[in-house]
Parts: structure tokens; sequence; C-alpha cells
């Protein structure tokens, strides 16, 4: 295993107890920050990417919702510039706004949410937070990082080939997956190998940093929520991933190599047989891609929640409300997602006894989330809360995130997946979980450590226009997809579904005003992008703790230098003493000790 | 700035940084594999018929006498060094290393073998997955090869500076080197036998 050990090492005797010597001069730009492997300058590196990305990937949703306002009408703007083989005349062809929808999913999904959580908030926050002078491989660290980058450069690449990128959702099942045309389907498996890798490279990094890496006294019951979270998120990359990658093989072999894991015998396209082996099995596909994606969902969410539990103690100054079952439930969570993965495949007709097995652990599944949104809530109670711009969105994902998780409820149950499965009620449960939900979370910890990254505050006025703005237009983007899912309009059609009866009317209408509130939630990004750069260079200077929080990563200097902190922190306490009876101040860090004569 | 905890264990976890990261990705590797063989037994109870006899049993029993047999030397390269003995660790990594040519030299004339028919992975569900898991395992052992020989190359020069973290370098080898000899031992009998 790699280690960065500048010097001698001495030989067998302990190396940790001593001071932080800065044991080579400045490094060049391209060792500073490109190929760096220090893992803020990684996890600020995996942030813009992965902003970037959900960027990109919104974009493609506009473009989408032009095409379902509107469907047949030219694209303004940008139509003329798609191309003969996307949009004639910048009228949206079938084929690309599949290829749209399947890259939306998979942007959002790996190369922006994820990396964005993990990557991104996990490099940056969980070292700082544990007390550690880095990652534990920081140049496996700086490895995952440039994986990730080339999965990413592959992924759009595969826009530019013949016949465009995949077009099989994201969830690209065969045997469409695996027929002859299509050939972006081949991309998006080799730049699903890269970001599998990417992620586990990340997540064995993870693990073993909070297991080795804390600082003297951080007991795991004193590390902050947000460590917990990233911890289980971290088993959950490491070992639901791998089952994708099988998958992946399986299918680059079937695209590839011409074997038939994946398809039937006899299978007919356009008229004619396949000449394939066949004896495949498509469902086996499902099963494999759900053992991961399930998780996923929760590696998704877990992160999120650790961002909102840590910005929630913090701005209501007080401790949060049953620490001890948080833990306890993000790793019940942990395990149960595991066992949940078929309740994506009622309508496979797998039977009615799997069914029945995987219906009973998704509801039992329900029961941890629902305890940690109960036990941020009460957090609340009987608080005076500070409004900041990171707390506004903090509070925001939890009636969202609640709508989300609600709603997901009756797709849990078989009887009641059947009319609902595959329609835009779908696409409301998660997107309510996933973007006013997670997404509203990491901009909260952006807003949220952006000072302590930068050593600059970001603007609050325009925070607070950035949040009510996108707050009211998410909502109008996503609220309407219940009522089109239960009127049972399906998530594929490109053109909204006009041709069936049962759409016309409301359904269809609302097409119009949720494609409005998407373009109107793409302007009030602006304010954001505006003030996340010009804050970095104008922003409102701050010093260590602008907060006034309690855990360590407030304890460095803001930026940290390498290595992190001045001192060898040492912890005292658990991580949310706010409001101590008898304490002189609202707040008691981790790191102060209770005898003034033996801190540092 | 130094990470601890690179040559000597955590007290509280008994490990250290190195250790805990192989045996985690063992782990995510126990799951790739467990999924590659669920696949296996889920195509085969799910097909009409499964060709017996498709395989030299004779070119795969040796395969597993060499897999072993490395396994065993790779274990004497570590204890050697354990024992201070340098010379003779560099002796049994490099027979380490040549086992696992051998290993795949044999494998190369199995594949010949398969192409000369014209039967490759496409020709049958048996054959496309026989192709999948072993093609893996190979790639397995030519990754293990690469760190052997960076081991007997450039990376010795570590022995020199740290005596104690290079050991700890080729039993972290040696722990993937057996993982893989030990995929191997269920791939013969499940490919070959069965």
């Amino acid at each position: 295993m790699d280690n960065v050990t500048h010097g001698s090492v001495a030989h067998g005797h302990a190396q940790h107890d001593h001071a932080h010597g800065d044991d080579h001069g400045e490094l060049g730009f391209w060792r500073k920050y490109v190929f760096s492997v220090d893992h803020k300058v990684i996890g600020i590196q995996y942030t813009i990417t992965g902003l970037l990305f959900l960027l990109f990937g919104f974009t493609l949703m506009m473009v989408m919702r032009w095409q379902l306002a509107y469907p047949g009408r030219p694209i303004p703007l940008i139509g003329a510039w798609l191309g003969q083989d996307r949009a004639p005349m910048g009228i949206m062809l079938p084929e690309f706004y599949n290829q749209l929808g399947a890259m939306h999913g998979t942007i959002m999904v790996f190369l922006g949410v994820v990396p964005l959580a993990v990557g991104g908030f996990g490099n940056f926050v969980m070292p700082l937070q544990i007390g550690a002078p880095d990652m534990a491989f920081p140049k496996i660290n700086m490895v995952s990082y440039w994986v990730y980058f080339l999965g990413g450069v592959t992924m759009i690449t595969s826009f530019f080939l013949r016949g465009g990128a995949a077009q099989s959702g994201w969830t690209s099942y065969p045997p469409l997956a695996t027929l002859p045309i299509a050939n972006g389907q081949t991309m998006w498996l080799v730049g699903m190998i890269f970001l599998i890798t990417s992620s586990l490279l990340g997540s064995i990094n993870f693990i073993t940093t909070i297991v080795q890496l804390r600082a003297k006294g951080l007991t795991y019951m004193r590390l902050p929520f947000f460590v917990w979270a990233q911890f289980v998120t971290s088993f959950l990359l490491l070992l639901a991933f791998p089952p994708l990658e099988a998958a992946g093989v399986l299918q680059l072999m079937d695209r590839v190599a011409g074997t038939s894991f994946f398809m039937p015998s006899g299978l007919v396209v356009s008229g004619k047989a396949l000449a394939v082996a066949g004896n495949g099995n498509p469902l086996l596909w499902q099963h494999l891609f759900w053992f991961l994606a399930h998780p996923e969902v929760y590696v998704l969410i877990l992160p999120a929640m650790g961002i909102v539990a840590e910005i929630i103690a913090n701005n209501t100054r007080k401790p949060l409300w049953g620490y001890k079952a948080l833990v306890y439930s993000v790793i019940f969570l942990g395990f149960m997602s595991f066992v949940v993965w078929a309740h994506h495949m009622f309508m496979t007709g797998m039977g009615t006894t799997m069914s029945a097995f995987f219906q009973t652990t998704t509801m039992i599944i329900s029961i941890p989330s629902v305890i940690i949104l109960t036990a941020l809530l009460l957090s609340l109670y009987g608080a005076s809360m500070r409004f900041t711009t990171p707390m506004l969105f903090a509070l925001a994902f939890l009636p969202m995130f609640g709508i989300g998780g609600l709603t997901g409820l009756p797709l849990g149950l078989a009887v009641t997946d059947i009319p609902l499965h595959d329609t835009y009620y779908v696409i409301g449960h998660f997107h309510y979980v996933v973007a006013p939900g997670t997404i509203f979370a990491l901009f909260a910890g952006i807003y949220y450590w952006f000072p302590k990254a930068t050593g600059r505050m970001m603007n609050e006025t325009l925070g607070k226009i950035h949040f009510w703005g996108s707050f009211i237009c998410i909502n109008i983007v996503f609220m309407p997809m219940f009522i089109q899912g239960l009127a049972g309009m399906n998530r594929r059609m490109y053109d909204g579904g006009a041709q069936y009866a049962h759409n016309a009317g409301l359904p269809l209408k609302l097409n119009i005003y949720m494609g409005m509130a998407a373009w109107a939630l793409g302007l009030f990004q602006l304010p954001f992008i505006y003030n996340f750069f010009a804050s970095i260079k104008w922003g409102r200077k701050v010093g260590i703790n602008p907060w006034d929080a309690t855990t360590l990563e407030w304890s460095a200097p803001s930026p940290p230098g390498h290595g992190n902190f001045l001192t060898e922190p040492i912890v005292y306490r658990g991580p949310y003493e706010y409001s101590v009876p008898g304490a002189a101040r609202d707040f008691t860090p981790q790191f102060e000790s209770d005898k003034p004569e033996q801190g540092r | 700035m130094n990470i601890p905890y690179v040559v000597e264990e955590r007290p509280d976890s008994g490990l250290t940084n190195g250790k805990l990261g192989i045996w985690l990705f063992l782990a995510s590797e126990v799951m790739l594999f467990g999924a590659l063989f669920s696949s296996y037994i889920i195509l085969r109870v799910g097909s009409v018929e499964w060709p017996h006899g498709e395989l030299n049993i004779w070119l795969g029993a040796a395969n597993t006498v060499i897999l072993i047999s490395s396994s065993v030397t790779m274990v004497m390269a570590w204890a050697s060094l354990k024992l201070g003995d340098f010379a003779k660790h560099r002796l049994y990594l490099l027979a380490t290393f040549l086992l696992s040519a051998f290993f795949l030299v044999n494998k190369y004339f199995e594949y010949a073998g398969h192409f000369a028919k014209g039967e490759g992975p496409w020709h049958s569900t048996f054959l496309a997955i026989y192709f999948t898991l072993t093609g893996l395992h190979g790639i397995h052992i030519l990754g293990g090869m690469v760190v052997m020989l960076y081991f007997i190359g450039p990376g010795a020069k570590l022995y020199k500076k740290n005596p104690e973290q290079f050991t700890n370098r080729i039993e972290y080898t040696g722990l993937y080197w057996h993982f893989v000899d030990l995929v191997w031992i269920f791939l013969f009998p499940v490919l070959y036998l069965l």
C-alpha cells in the first residue's frame, strides 16, 4: 500500500507523535492543484467537477422539458446546433430524447451527486472532523479522482459517437441494452467500470481513515453524525458496487464478444431472428443491477442526512436529539439496504413469494429512515434557530425528503406498485428524495463549509434568493408528477404520451408549467454560481470558527494548510455540546479541555 | 506531515492502514466473484442442457497444483523476510512469479485450443461464463505478477530504508495472492469437474 512519507522514516517507533513539520518546500502548480495528494484539494476537485456535471445533467433535462412541454416544436436557442441526427430543423428525434433521458440519470447519480456527496464532502470534511492529517492513502485518493474524471470524459464523449450515447435508461435493461444498435451503450459500460473502480478506491480509503486515523480521545460514539454517515456509505459502495461491475463485464461481453448472458433464445428484432447463442437470462441483469442500485439510493441520501444533522445542531444551538438512535439507525439502514433490491422488480413476474419477502424488508427499512428524520425534526423543538442560508437548505431537506420517502411506501408494496410502476409517480418519488432532498442538503453543505475551505463567507442575500427561488420552482416541477403518475402517464414517452387518451387534459397541460418551472429553476442557479466564484475573491473574511461550531474541523485554520492542524488535536467530549448549562458560551467545542491548564 | 500507523499497528484496532486496506479490497473482490458465481448458478439452473467434458481436466488440475505451489512460495517469501533473509526472499518471490507465468502459459494453450476449434465465448453459455470467469481471474493473476515484478525490481529498494514496511507490503501482496489462488480453487471444480 502506498503512503506519503517524505524524507526518511524512522524504523519501527511511533511517528505519529512528531510535530507536523513542513518537510518539503512549495510544490509546483501541477502537484499542488492538479495531481495533488492533499485530501482538501481532492475534495475541492471532486466538488467542482461534481457541480459541473450536475449543471450539465440539469441542462439535458431542461432540453427534454421543452420536448415534453411543446412536442415537435423546434428547440429555441440551441436547437439549430444539435445536428441532423439529433434534432433535424431543431425538432428533437425520439432517439435523442432517449439518449438525454439515459444520460441525465447516469450523470446525475454517478457523476454528480455521489462524487459531490462522498468524493467532495467526504474527502474535504471527514478527515478534518476526525482530526486526521490526511486520508490514510493519499496517492490512492488522487488516483480515485482521476479515474472518476476519466469515467466522466468517457460518458460525455459517447454523445459524439455515431448513433449517439446510451439510450436504454440509466438502468440499461437488456435485451434492449444489448442489441447491436446504440453504440453508446458500450461506452456507457466502459465509463461505468471507471466510475466503479474510482468509488472502490475511495471507499477503501474512507473506511481505513475512519478506523485508523481518529484523533486521540475521539471514540466511535463521539464521532460527528456526518462521519458515521460517510462510514456506512463507504461500506455500501465497497460491497454493493462489485456486483454491478460483474454485471457490467457480462453486458460488455454480450456486446463485444457475442455472448448471450442476458439474451434469451428466440429473440426477434424488427421481424428478424437475432443471430445469438441465446439461453441467457434478462432478469439476471435486473437482479445484479438493483443489488447495487438500491444501496446506491442510500449512498445518495446518507451523506445528505449527515450534512443536515451537522447544520441543524449548529443552527439550533442544541445537541442533536437522539444521537445514539441516529447512529444505530444508520448502521441498521446500511445492513437492510442489501436485502430490498427486488422491490424494483415487482412487475417482472418473479413470483409472489419473492414479492412478499421483498415488500416485507422494504417496510422494515422504512423504520430507521423514519427514526432519522424524526430525530432531526425533534432536534428543532424549542430551539431558537439561526436562519442562515445553510440552515434554510437543511430545514427544507426535512419535508422534501419526507415527501419523497412517504410517497415511496405505495411503491414498496407489490399491489400498489403495479398501477404506479413506470409512471411519473415513480419519477416524482425518487426526485423528491434526491433533488430537493439530497441536492438541497449538498447546497447547505457548500454554504456551511465554504468558509472553512476558502477563509471567506458566501453572500447571505444571494444565498437566500438562491434558496427561495429553487425551493418554489423545484416543487412546481416535481409535485405535478404525482398527479400525472396517478393519471397513468408513462415515464418514457418522448412526447409526454400525447397520443394516449388518458393523458389528455390536465396531465399533458401540466408539462408546460413544469417546463417553465424547470427553466426558472435554471435561472435561480445563477446567483449561486456567481456567489460561489465571487465569494472566493470578495467574500467577507472569517476566522477559524465563524459558525461557533463544536466539531474538530473548526479548530483548524481557514483554509487549513498541508497537514490540517497546527497542533495535534485531542478530543474531550461528544460532538454536539451546544448550550451546556453553566458554560460561559452556548457552545463547548470537542477540542476544548475542561481544565484549561491541560489544553494546548 | 506523516500519516500514522503505516508501519506500526494502531493499538485499538490492532491493524496497520495497509492491512485494513487490503482486507477491505478483498471483501469487495469477494462480492465481485460472488456475483459472478451467482450468475453462473442462475444461468446453469435456467438452461436446458449443460455441456460436460469440454475442458481438459488434466490441464486444469496441473494449473491448480501450480497455483497452490505459488501460494506456498509466496508465504516463504514473506517468512524469509521475517527471518531477515533478504536473498532467500528474492528467490522465493521470483519462484512465485515464474509459477504464475507458467499458469498463464498453460491457460494460453487451453484458450488456443478452443479458438482453434472456432469455439469462443459466443459459442455457448457454458463457454461464455468459462471465458469470462477465467479471463477475469487471469487479469487478477497478471495484476499480481505486476506487483511481484515491482517488488523484485524497483520496489525492493525500500528494504534498505525500511525493512519493516517492506515486509508488510510483501505480506499484503501475499494476502491478495492467496485470494486469487482461492478463487481458482473454486473455479476448477465448478468449471472442470461439475
